[in-house]
């Protein structure tokens, strides 16, 4: 049935397309406002970055990502409808205004940004790059010894293109099998049918973590691409589109301030720090130049949590991913996460 | 214009239901060609706003993924229109092997179905049940999960004879490549076709002449097998076998049917000879039995009875909704999405249309590919309904 949703999805997105108005800028505020929640585009599960639990509730960093802009406009975190998405259907999803923000681990690319209708915002809530998860079974060590390899990709997605890269460059073969959903990948790579899976990496310990017996799988140390995965909006919006970048350096700017969702509301009240009374709203008009609350920062880090506590959260030490900080530390702690300052 | 006006009043009335009649269908034309630009302006408008690329220069632009099964020659340097033809290809491989299994095994299980004998009449009847009440999707992903998917890796693979091997890779088998008989060999194919046509003229002439019957078949085959078997010993074989071996992760060398090929086939055979087998049935029973008891009369056995009487009769009545069922799996063939073999919907509406993002004009050419596919069986079928209609003298 996932493929008739998909098939049912594009073309009502394109009919959309047909009859629906322009889109202006501020249209995007004006009738989340309207209509009071923001819909949000995310994955049909992912653990670590968007994937339902057992009441139903979105948990992941791409999720969190858009309650801190529910946080931003509404001072309410839990203003947000999601909308489940597979690769395929994501961004006629967007493009077709189904939903606001898509933030669902999609790799900023240049020509996803110029000629599709969608923009990134340009702040990326996680730095990734494609790798192999194959079976300890095959005894293989590097990604270079997967010649003649069967390997199982989630179709539609820059991992196909990716992959084909690096078996071309390094004069490899393989046979690629494309599915839907990143479940289905699985199944096929527990039952044999392919010999690797891959993905992003982050996708792979995920991934991992949902097979029956994780011990057999190892993760390749290979990462063959840039894979900065950041939330995406509707071209042709500057106002909604600055309002989501900047929520993000908001949450940047909060950990490297050291404001943390127990420390936030006295920091706000109390703080010497002129750097810290700005983006707490406590000095100047920051938030309503955004077309946001005053106390935006406030409520973000109050509701959601920093950059820091959110990755902890869904992806560190103490979840079943047990991923490291690594590239996607503050750049203060020798990672590329750098966020322009609120002033 | 000049006599119109003086022509009477009544001519131009609206009471006149001919006026009336143009009227109607002069509003009805304009109504749908206005809506028809205003969606078409709209969309263009919408498009161009977003900044969102139209048109259809993407299909030369090189696709840069790597495709499973392609029936042409792919690299991933190709473009998406290659892609697009491969697709497609893909998806008339599906369509016409299981038209064509679909028909025999709807046939033979069809005929079952009326067997006096007990056993396979009920054999028949619980496969007729089963499976064209089951959805094909399923089906689909109960061949494909849980039976394909479940054999042995390749490095245990059932070994037929070391030709076939069976694994969960797929059917590997030898590969047949030209050899130095091959032309020869075709030539002396055309020649046994050419000489069983001639021999099945004389044969019916003589027939109709004479009444003395002459085995057609037997001789036919025998032409088709002593030409081309003599050449083969003249100018060698025409064929030599590509063995299919394993090396590393996989087999190499040989044909292979991948797993998705095989359980997406199977699935649409099995549940489209369902509904064959029952169209086939009520075409039988729509014979009369004074047919049957005339030919049996006559001195005909049951088989030239079934062969010569009763199924060219039957034929008129299957061939009209036999047609739907052919539409059917070809349009059925789009829900190997589910199953990842490479075909127009996943390849083309899938892969294509989100690495261009150019949603209306994949869906509008992935649409107009199934139109054309299904007119075209349509026209077949019923060309072929025509040449089998009863003639009345």
């Amino acid at each position: 049935m996932k493929v008739l949703k998909s098939t049912l999805a594009i073309v009502t997105a394109a009919a959309v397309l047909g009859v629906s108005g322009f889109a202006q800028a501020g249209a995007t505020l004006d009738a989340v406002q309207k209509k009071g929640f923001v819909q949000c585009g995310v994955s049909d599960g992912l653990p670590g970055f968007s994937v339902p639990d057992a009441t139903g509730k979105i948990l992941g960093i791409d999720a969190d990502v858009c309650r801190a802009v529910a946080a931003a406009i509404f001072g309410d975190a839990t203003k947000v409808k999601f909308s489940q998405l597979n690769a395929k259907e994501r961004f006629t999803a967007l493009q077709s205004g189904e939903i606001d923000i898509l933030s669902r681990n999609t790799t900023m690319t240049s020509s996803r940004d110029a000629g599709m209708g969608l923009k990134f915002p340009g702040f990326i809530t996680y730095y990734d790059g494609v790798g192999f998860l194959v079976n300890n079974k095959l005894g293989v060590k590097s990604a270079k010894e997967l010649d003649g390899a069967t390997i199982c990709i989630q179709a539609g997605t820059t991992t196909e293109l990716n992959v084909s890269d690096y078996f071309r460059a390094n004069n490899l073969k393989y046979t690629p099998i494309t599915f839907d959903t990143s479940d289905e990948s699985a199944k096929s790579l527990e039952s044999g049918r392919c010999d690797v899976l891959t993905s992003d990496k982050s996708q792979l310990y995920a991934q991992r973590s949902k097979l029956a017996s994780p011990k057999d799988y190892v993760v390749l140390p290979e990462t063959i691409s840039k894979e900065p995965l950041g939330p995406v909006v509707r071209n042709g919006d500057d106002e909604w589109l600055a309002i989501v970048r900047w929520v993000g350096y908001a949450m940047l700017n909060a950990e490297e301030a050291g404001i943390t969702s127990k420390n936030v509301e006295e920091q706000a009240k109390s703080t010497k720090n002129p750097d810290v009374a700005r983006l707490l709203g406590a000095d100047g008009e920051y938030g309503k130049d955004l077309k946001v609350k005053k106390d935006w920062v406030v409520q973000i880090v109050k509701q959601v949590g920093n950059y820091g506590e959110v990755f902890e959260r869904n992806l560190g030490k103490n979840t079943p991913l047990e991923i490291d900080r690594g590239l996607n530390a503050l750049w203060t702690n020798g990672g590329i996460q750098y966020a322009p300052p609120v002033r | 214009m000049q006599n119109q006006i003086g022509a009477p009043k009544q001519k131009l009335s609206f009471s006149d239901p001919k006026v009336r009649a143009w009227l109607f269908q002069i509003i009805t034309i304009v109504a749908v060609i206005s809506l028809g630009w205003y969606l078409f302006d709209n969309t263009q408008t919408n498009l161009q706003h977003r900044g969102i690329t139209s048109g259809f220069d993407f299909l030369e632009r090189s696709a840069g993924f790597g495709i499973a099964q392609h029936l042409i020659d792919y690299t991933e340097s190709d473009s998406y229109a290659r892609v697009f033809v491969i697709g497609l290809l893909n998806t008339l491989l599906v369509t016409v092997i299981g038209v064509v299994l679909a028909t025999l095994l709807g046939f033979i299980i069809g005929v079952a179905r009326l067997s006096p004998n007990w056993m396979i009449n009920k054999l028949a009847t619980v496969y007729v049940e089963v499976f064209r009440n089951i959805p094909p999707l399923l089906q689909i992903l109960f061949w494909y999960f849980a039976v394909f998917l479940t054999m042995p890796g390749p490095r245990n693979s059932h070994n037929f004879g070391d030709t076939f091997f069976v694994s969960s890779r797929g059917l590997n088998m030898p590969a047949a490549l030209a050899a130095d008989g091959f032309w020869p060999f075709m030539v002396s194919m055309v020649v046994a076709i050419v000489a069983i046509v001639l021999m099945a003229r004389w044969a019916n002439k003589r027939f109709e002449a004479t009444g003395v019957p002459f085995h057609k078949f037997w001789v036919g085959l025998a032409l088709l097998v002593v030409i081309p078997a003599l050449c083969a010993l003249i100018f060698g074989a025409p064929l030599r076998w590509e063995m299919p071996r394993l090396q590393g992760f996989n087999f190499v060398d040989g044909w292979v049917l991948i797993p998705e090929l095989l359980a997406l086939t199977l699935a649409l055979t099995v549940y489209t000879a369902a509904f064959i087998a029952e169209i086939v049935r009520s075409g039988i029973m729509s014979v009369s039995h004074g047919q049957t008891e005339a030919a049996r009369s006559l001195g005909l056995r049951p088989g030239p009875t079934l062969r010569k009487v009763i199924i060219p009769q039957a034929l008129r009545v299957i061939i009209p909704p036999l047609t739907s069922q052919y539409l059917n799996l070809a349009k059925n063939s789009s829900l190997a999405a589910g199953i990842g073999y490479p075909e127009m919907v996943s390849l083309f509406a899938g892969t294509v249309l989100n690495q261009t993002g150019q949603a209306i004009e994949v869906i509008a050419i992935t649409m107009s590919v199934y139109l054309a596919i299904s007119i075209s069986i349509s026209l077949l079928m019923n060309w072929y309904n025509k040449r089998i209609a009863l003639i009345e003298r």
